[in-house]
């Protein structure tokens, strides 16, 4: 069953992280992939453009954030419910 | 002919607590603070709202049509506390002297607002053409340039850049050069002006700002929240300053700069450290003396804990009997001029035994566990203070003045 949301996350991050999709699972962090403080936001950032949402992510209190960044699979959900509320 | 001790003569200020140095020192003693609700047409495009702008100053009032052209946010910032630092300092720069006085200015972005309004104009509405002065308006030195004709300081002149320790690098600088003999004395300090609406975008972007407030060294802190402004000071030939009788708000005794070398973001306490060192070293002191440091403290994660881990690393023992204190709680991050508005700071305790507190201190943080003198100013006698500065790109600036 293909999932267009998983599959352009990763291909997202696979891409800052120099890596190939296959190369990723959905219980890799991203300190596992290599992906640093800037990858992060830069990860975001191709995220909202991809999926034209608005990520609310602070880097200052990231276990706090309303996003969750604690592994790929969390960051899959966390844009699934975003793209949701967008549809509304 | 050795090196000269240099004394602080002249002070001048605009920023978010006030148009001048008695009302920011006051709001600063106070605790008060001057961040609030931004006021801009494309609001609802900004998840940033909040801001350290300057109130009620009125441009218009003060420069004629010409200037107006000339000058953009910064350099009228930077123009405004030039003027109340000359002032106060009492000196006169026409003759000799003015023929060897310079002035160093530090900014991070110049003039941002000029290219945003300007560039946007091009890309938005297709037009072919900008204003013909948006080149001397926008250059970074724009204001240093602005501040020598103004005041006829014809000796060396020049704008340091070095985004978050731009004035501190700037005032170090000048202090060099009137320490050396190579000047009689310097008009120097900082000037920022980052409300561009590119200018939020782009820190919105780094994903450090806070929403709701600036909170340095609380556990709840979640960013730093942007101000605008500038501060000036005059530096001055101690013995220069001594035969006329000048009023001395302080000496600069010490400066300490040094490269991180590891990382364009992330701050690192053994560069902040070495940079602190470095200023005490060459001031003669030891961290024992030191009674207040104005801290760096931007009220972002990373910043904070490094800054505190680098104050241990420094002091020793000592960091358990020295005050510290992030005015940006109250007045914002002035990027390229925060430095010198902070020296206002140092020089409060240090002349009037007042600490400026960090306001919106609302929970203990253990990465941070110095006095960060919390919410409400104290009374204290100080013999010697310290201003930290750490930039992006890993640049550090380290001021050390001593009461006069």
């Amino acid at each position: 069953m293909s999932d267009d949301v998983r599959d352009k996350v990763v291909e997202i991050i696979a891409e800052l992280a120099v890596l190939e999709p296959s190369d990723i699972s959905m219980d890799n962090t991203l300190e596992d992939l290599g992906v640093d403080s800037l990858g992060l936001v830069e990860s975001i950032f191709a995220i909202e453009e991809a999926f034209e949402i608005d990520v609310p992510f602070n880097a200052n209190a990231p276990e706090s954030s309303e996003f969750d960044i604690s592994s790929v699979g969390a960051i899959v959900e966390a844009v699934r419910g975003l793209v949701a509320a967008k549809k509304g | 002919m050795g090196l000269r001790r240099v004394a602080i003569t002249g002070a001048g200020t605009i920023n978010a607590l006030g148009h001048d140095v008695p009302s920011t020192r006051a709001a600063l003693s106070e605790g008060r603070s001057g961040i609030g609700p931004l006021d801009h047409p494309d609001l609802e495009r900004l998840s940033i709202r909040i801001g350290g702008r300057v109130r009620g100053f009125d441009p218009e009032a003060s420069y004629s049509r010409q200037e107006l052209l000339l000058y953009d946010n910064f350099t009228r910032f930077a123009l405004h506390a030039a003027a109340e630092a000359v002032a106060s300092s009492g000196l006169d720069f026409s003759g000799e002297l003015g023929e060897r006085a310079g002035v160093v200015v530090g900014t991070g972005v110049g003039g941002a607002e000029t290219l945003d309004e300007n560039y946007g104009v091009l890309f938005r509405e297709h037009k072919n053409r900008v204003h013909p002065l948006v080149i001397p308006k926008m250059m970074n030195n724009a204001a240093g340039s602005h501040i020598s004709m103004l005041h006829g300081l014809k000796g060396p002149n020049f704008t340091v850049s070095t985004a978050c320790a731009s004035s501190n690098h700037a005032m170090g600088l000048a202090f060099q050069l009137v320490r050396s003999g190579a000047a009689p004395a310097m008009v120097t300090g900082g000037a920022e002006a980052p409300f561009s609406f590119g200018g939020i975008k782009a820190w919105e972007g780094l994903r450090v700002m806070s929403r709701d407030g600036c909170r340095p060294f609380s556990k709840t802190r979640n960013g730093m929240v942007q101000g605008e402004g500038a501060g000036m000071f005059v530096f001055e030939d101690w013995e220069h300053a001594a035969a006329r009788g000048a009023d001395i708000l302080a000496e600069v005794v010490g400066f300490g700069m040094t490269s991180d070398a590891s990382d364009i973001v992330m701050p690192s306490e053994h560069g902040a450290a070495r940079a602190i060192d470095a200023a005490l070293s060459e001031a003669g002191l030891a961290p024992e003396n030191v009674g207040y440091i104005n801290a760096h403290g931007t009220g972002t994660a990373a910043n904070d804990r490094t800054e505190c881990a680098a104050v241990r690393q420094a002091f020793g023992p000592a960091a358990d009997g020295v005050m510290i204190s992030s005015t940006k709680s109250m007045h914002g991050h002035l990027l390229g001029g925060t430095g010198a508005v902070e020296l206002l700071a140092c020089i409060m305790a240090l002349r009037d035994g007042i600490i400026a507190p960090t306001i919106n201190y609302e929970e203990p943080d253990p990465a941070c566990d110095l006095d960060v003198v919390p919410n409400v100013a104290r009374e204290a006698d100080v013999e010697v203070a310290i201003s930290n500065a750490f930039a992006f790109g890993g640049l550090n600036a380290v001021l050390a003045l001593r009461r006069a």
